[in-house]
Formats: C-alpha cells, sequence, structure tokens
C-alpha cells in the first residue's frame, strides 16, 4: 500500500474542504477502497475519513419517503423496520449481496461507489481502460465470463457490481450530495451513473471532492409487490451474473405498475422504460414475459464466454415476473 | 495511537497503513485472528468491534481508535471458554484450526445480529427471523473453511443459540452509535 496523509473530518463541510486535492479520497467502510488500494489500484495520497459524521440516521422526508444517511451500514439499512416493511427489494437487495461482516462495515454511499470486479482491472499486469486510460481492454477477447451484455463500448465491458444499488435504481432513488463550494445536489439514479464510451475511469457524475451525504427513497407504491432475484455461482456471497429487482402493482389481473432494474448486465444498474410500459395494463403471461425480454435484450451482444446471459436474463426476468404476478 | 482491545487500553506507534489486524497480530501480539486472504474474502480475520463482526483485514487500524475491539483471546480463555469456544470443541468444529478464531467471533456477533431481529437473504420473513441450519450455513457465509468443517461448526452454533447464546452476545452497535 502507498503512503497516504489521513485526516478525520469533524463535519461534511470539513470533509469536502478536506478533499481538495485530485488524489484525496473519502473513506468510510473502507471495504472496497482499501482492497484495492493493498493492490495498488487505488493510489490516494490522502484519505479523508468521514466515518464518524453524523450521516447515520434514517429519517422520514417531508414527502412520505425516507432520508438515508450515506453512513448508514447496509447491515442496517436491511434490518431498519422501515425498509423491510415498505421497500422490501431494498432489504432483500442488500442482504443478498456481500456478507454479514462486510455489511456490518460497508455503508449506503461506499456501495454505490463500489468499483468493478473485473478480473482485469484487479490484474496490474494487464491492460485495462478503466484503471490506465488508453491502455486497452483486455476482457474483450479475453475472460469475460462475468462482464457485461449491454451498455458496454470497444473500450470496457465491466458490470457495475453492486446490488443495493440495483433495488435503488428500480425504486426511483435520488442521491444526494454536497459540493466543494457548498451547493447541495440532488442527483437521480438514473442519472447518476455513466456508460464507459471512451473514458471507463469516469464512473459517475460525481465531481472530484463531492460527497454523497444521503440517499432519498420517494414514497413507496401502495400495495406493491417486491421482488430480488439474484442468480449467482454460489448459493451465497458471489456477485451476481444477473440481477432483477421488481416492484409490481396488479390491479384486476392486470400490471398496473412496474418498476425493474438489472444488475450483472451492465456498467451501470440497468433499467429500461420500455420493458415497463409492454408490461402495464397487460395480464400477465409467458409470451408477455418474453415480449419485455425481447425489449430488454434487443442490444445485447455476448463477449464469448459470457453469452449465457442473454438467455439466462431472459429468464431471470420471466421468473421474476412470474413472482410478482402469480395469484397468491 | 491509542485503542481499547479486550478492555484493556492500549498505546502503540504504528505505520498509518497499518490494518486492525495486522494491529492486533504484529503489535499488541494477539495472534488468534488470523490473515488467511487479507482481502475480505475467507473470514478468518474477523473481530468484534462495538460488538459488530467486521473483517479486521479490510479496516484500517487508525479508524478505530475510538471503538471497542474484542478478539477471539477476549471472548474467553483456556479456563474459561465463550460458549462458543467450548461448543465448536464439544462438536469438533474444525480440522486446521486456521479459520476457527475467526468463525468463533463471526458465530458470536452473528448471534448478535439474530437476537436483534435481523432477516437474511434465505428468511421467508425479513421481519421475524428464525434461526435454522440454511440460516446458520447463509449468515455464516463469510467465512471460508477450507476443512470444510461446515457441519460440525453448524452444529456448534446451533447448539449455542438453543442454550440461550442469544442473550450471551454482546448487542451489535446500532446507527446511533455512528453519530
Amino acid at each position: 500500500m502507498r503512503l497516504f496523509q489521513y485526516e478525520r473530518a469533524a463535519t461534511p463541510e470539513a470533509a469536502v474542504a478536506d478533499c481538495l486535492a485530485e488524489d484525496a479520497r473519502f473513506i468510510a467502510g473502507g471495504t472496497n477502497l482499501l482492497d484495492l488500494m493493498k493492490l495498488q489500484i487505488e493510489t490516494p495520497a490522502k484519505l479523508v475519513d468521514i466515518s464518524r459524521l453524523d450521516l447515520g440516521a434514517i429519517e422520514e422526508a417531508e414527502d412520505g419517503g425516507l432520508l438515508i444517511g450515506a453512513l448508514v451500514p447496509n447491515s442496517d439499512l436491511a434490518a431498519d423496520p422501515r425498509i423491510v416493511a415498505r421497500y422490501e427489494v431494498l432489504a432483500r437487495a442488500l442482504l443478498a449481496g456481500a456478507s454479514g461482516q462486510l455489511r456490518n462495515k460497508a455503508t449506503t454511499g461506499g456501495n454505490l461507489l463500489q468499483r468493478t470486479r473485473c478480473y482485469y482491472f484487479y490484474d496490474r499486469h494487464t491492460p485495462c481502460n478503466k484503471r490506465e486510460p488508453g491502455s486497452g481492454c483486455s476482457a474483450i477477447g479475453g475472460e469475460n465470463r462475468i462482464l457485461a451484455v449491454l451498455g458496454t463500448s470497444e473500450h470496457c465491458i465491466a458490470t457495475h457490481p453492486s446490488d443495493m444499488a440495483v433495488a435503488m435504481r428500480a425504486l426511483d432513488a435520488t442521491v444526494v450530495t454536497l459540493k466543494r463550494d457548498g451547493d447541495r445536489r440532488r442527483i437521480p439514479l438514473g442519472d447518476f451513473y455513466r456508460l464507459p464510451g471512451d473514458t471507463p475511469q469516469i464512473e459517475t457524475v460525481l465531481e472530484p471532492g463531492e460527497l454523497i451525504t444521503h440517499v432519498a427513497l420517494p414514497p413507496a407504491v401502495d400495495g406493491a409487490r417486491h421482488v430480488y432475484r439474484k442468480v449467482r455461482d454460489r448459493a451465497s456471497y458471489a456477485f451476481a451474473l444477473v440481477s432483477v429487482a421488481g416492484v409490481v402493482r396488479m390491479d384486476q389481473g392486470r400490471i398496473a405498475a412496474a418498476q425493474l432494474a438489472f444488475g450483472g448486465l451492465a456498467p451501470m444498474p440497468w433499467r429500461n422504460a420500455e420493458v415497463e410500459a409492454a408490461l402495464v395494463g397487460q395480464e400477465p403471461s409467458p409470451a408477455l414475459f418474453e415480449r419485455a425480454a425481447d425489449i430488454l435484450l434487443a442490444d445485447a451482444r455476448g463477449q464469448g464466454s459470457n453469452d449465457f446471459k442473454i438467455p439466462l436474463a431472459r429468464r431471470t426476468l420471466a421468473a421474476t415476473l412470474r413472482e410478482l404476478t402469480e395469484a397468491r | 495511537m491509542q485503542f481499547t482491545v479486550n478492555g484493556q487500553r492500549r498505546e502503540v506507534d504504528v505505520d498509518i497503513r497499518t490494518s486492525l489486524l495486522d494491529l492486533l497480530r504484529e503489535h499488541l501480539a494477539l495472534t488468534g485472528s488470523k490473515k488467511g486472504c487479507d482481502h475480505g474474502q475467507c473470514g478468518a480475520c474477523t473481530v468484534l468491534v462495538n460488538g459488530r463482526r467486521i473483517n479486521s483485514c479490510l479496516s484500517l487500524a487508525v479508524m478505530h481508535q475510538d471503538d471497542e475491539i474484542v478478539t477471539v483471546e477476549g471472548l474467553g480463555d483456556p479456563e474459561r471458554l465463550h460458549p462458543m469456544q467450548a461448543a465448536f470443541v464439544a462438536h469438533d468444529g474444525y480440522q486446521c484450526g486456521y479459520c476457527t478464531p475467526g468463525q468463533i467471533c463471526s458465530a458470536v456477533g452473528m448471534l448478535g445480529e439474530v437476537a436483534a431481529g435481523w432477516g437474511s437473504h434465505v428468511s421467508p420473513d425479513l421481519a421475524a427471523p428464525e434461526l435454522s441450519t440454511e440460516e446458520i450455513a447463509e449468515r455464516m457465509s463469510g467465512n471460508v473453511c477450507r476443512c470444510a468443517a461446515y457441519p460440525n461448526i453448524r452444529a456448534a452454533i446451533a447448539e449455542v443459540a438453543e442454550d440461550g447464546g442469544l442473550e450471551a452476545a454482546p448487542e451489535p452497535r446500532r446507527q446511533e452509535a455512528l453519530a
């Protein structure tokens, strides 16, 4: 690990003031950042410790939603009775990710910002445009079984690893930030991540030194069913090959509202409004679910060893929609 | 830097890069916690910080100066074993023993989480989880045993849970303690 300066921030304002240099990083749980620092994939000159800031609460928001502090550990978020009762898809996604130890340490803000687990991003001896811009992508034509089939570019086919972010994307969450100039921003999660294009090293719209302070959830959809379905190589403690976060409300045998987001398929939690539009107003049926999958996967492109993700996504979507719409 | 480890105040001069695991093993001579992968994948380094199980390898020591750190040495000693340690012995919950301190700290933390009502990935009802063999396996998935002593590890944990070990486990730190 490279040497770094360390400062513990007393307030969010002090934290953004401390994090001025381009090679400074905020650290909270540190479960991903320290891992990357040990491998010298991340080499910050300075760490600003934000773990003791007063951002650890989950509060009722004025609009009927919830305001989640950026430092709420993944464990606490998953166990919060309001999350379990009103946003079960989020609790389920959190509990499908990582291990008990990691969830105790990892925070809400940090989870959104975790980096890809692409093998080549982690291997400093191979080219990777995300780790070393302009060096090339070893995954294209290489080992890419776990990598993306949607939203990729010729420069990067990495997936975003988070389960939590997939559920938050389905729930229309908003990221609340504090900028260096003291301005606050509210960034819908749908606008928060960037596709790789020719700059895969830039993963979000956050400006240097911009601090996530909260994640806001809008009011829950009344009477909706929530499902998070995750397919992975092991029964526990593994990243998603494909995952689907679904929130569906039925009315008289028809789909009245549908919010669906996908993990393991793309460089960001993936959502496609056309998929949802094709479902709303319809009676659930295998043919309808196939049509939804056709729309979702119209532009999907495998890279060889990840080709299987395309039929797997089709089946996982159908299974999730069955669970969300079947009569109970 | 100053730390509270197993109820004792300790003062040491360490490099800013020192992980909590290296602090314990290399500077405080508490070698119960083990370094398996050093990347948060195996769980051999699991310790309790403010009652919560975490991977000490993925933690900077400097960030834990105000916390209560408990290692396997702090749970019990050969003359007075913690119920979880005694159960691992009784059920032969190990072969080589390398993962055992992490398994024991993790299991103690895990039972505290169950007592606090936390659900898991395999809980049918997240609001009312009940401990079962499947639940123990899921909740302990962050602790790998290369000897695959899993059946006996699960049996040891189940026995402590049945004997009321839930109450014996420390309270997990709730979020207000972060503020």
